[in-house]
């Protein structure tokens, strides 16, 4: 009963589901009908330049050339960036969220390692 | 004089009004959802070329008229764009065709019409430019893929290809409107040929070009005289203010 569908983390995903370079078809990919043949990208954007490139989602490519381009159609049209990075999604690996609890609770109750205990100069701004 | 600055801006913005409402049929049918996203976003551009032709238009026609009246309210014949444009989305294949041929035609153009000796189309073409260098880019890539791709998509192409190279003469052959434009048509059809041939060569499509110069060209989309297909885009574009002349919503 558990486990009627398998759920695939990052970097969990197997090579039949992500396409990629041991894919025939990634070479010179056409249309094959439906973008789930095609691998899976992550799509980060810096917005202005100082700032550091964020996630902001997910989209299907044949290859990397047109991951940049769905991501300058599907994420800067509006202006949101000026620059972006793909990264096909297997290659992202993740903390597993079963872990949660072993992984970041432990930190809830250890409020002094924030820097809340000092009382700062006033000199000091944008702490 | 006049007049045919008059119609060589409405054969520009016709051009891209056409092609931006034909792209515009895609919406929501797109193979995928970036492509169709993609598209959607070269119709939108296409039609802003168009508000900014038409606006000047308007302002060379004087007596009320406006860009509305200039998209919505003018009959086929009036219609000055070129016939390829016009033509039918068919499969993914014949609309990315047309969009590559019309898109190196009219980054050739804008190159040219940058400075030209009229400001205004020098300043729409310029900020048009950059559009159309994306547009040329993105439909090149996709000629490559296709024209390359599986046995399948080849044999899509070699079809698309059929279907609109008689279409693509018409574009430099200049019109009477034209004549005085400035436009070098004869060194701009040299380079667009060239183009095509590089592309197609990458995409494997290289022999049917062969023989293809001396094919006949339908033409009369520049005076007016269109194909079939014009009635029905016009029909479901201009239905609104037919229906209901001058609503706004």
């Amino acid at each position: 009963m558990k486990n009627f569908i398998r759920k695939f983390y990052y970097g969990d995903i197997p090579d039949d589901k992500a396409g990629g370079d041991n894919n025939e078809t990634s070479k010179n990919p056409p249309l094959g009908g439906r973008g789930a043949d095609w691998p899976l990208w992550e799509v980060f954007i810096r917005s202005k330049q100082g700032l550091d490139h964020k996630h902001v989602g997910s989209l299907h490519a044949a290859d990397a050339q047109m991951a940049i381009e769905n991501a300058r159609d599907v994420y800067t049209r509006r202006m949101e960036g000026i620059s972006i990075w793909v990264v096909e999604s297997k290659y992202i690996h993740a903390s597993n969220p079963e872990e949660a609890g072993e992984l970041y609770e432990p930190a809830v109750d250890k409020i002094y390692r924030h820097p809340t205990f000092y009382d700062l100069p006033d000199e000091v701004n944008h702490m | 004089m006049k007049q045919a600055l008059i119609d060589y801006t409405l054969h520009l913005a016709d051009n891209s009004l056409i092609l931006g409402q034909r792209n515009s049929e895609w919406c929501g049918h797109g193979p995928v959802l970036e492509q169709d996203i993609a598209i959607t976003n070269i119709s939108l551009d296409l039609i802003g070329q168009a508000r900014n032709f038409y606006q000047y238009a308007a302002t060379l026609i004087g007596n009320g008229t406006t860009e509305d009246s200039l998209a919505y309210l003018r009959k086929e014949r009036e219609f000055k764009n070129c016939l390829l444009v016009e033509q039918p989305n068919g499969d993914w294949a014949q609309t990315i065709l047309r969009q590559f041929f019309f898109s190196q035609y009219q980054y050739l153009l804008f190159e040219q019409l940058q400075n030209n000796k009229d400001d205004q189309i020098a300043a729409i073409a310029e900020k048009s430019l950059k559009e159309v260098t994306y547009h040329l880019r993105w439909s090149s890539e996709w000629v490559i893929r296709l024209g390359d791709g599986t046995e399948e998509s080849h044999k899509r192409m070699l079809k698309a290809i059929d279907e609109l190279w008689r279409y693509t003469g018409e574009m430099f052959m200049p019109a009477d409107y034209e004549k005085d434009t400035g436009i070098d048509f004869e060194k701009m059809k040299v380079e667009w040929n060239q183009k095509v041939k590089t592309i197609f060569s990458e995409a494997s499509l290289i022999p049917l070009l062969e023989g293809r110069g001396a094919a006949f060209m339908q033409t009369g989309g520049k005076e007016g005289k269109h194909t079939e297909h014009l009635g029905y885009i016009l029909t479901e574009l201009q239905y609104m203010q037919r229906a209901y002349p001058g609503c706004e919503w």
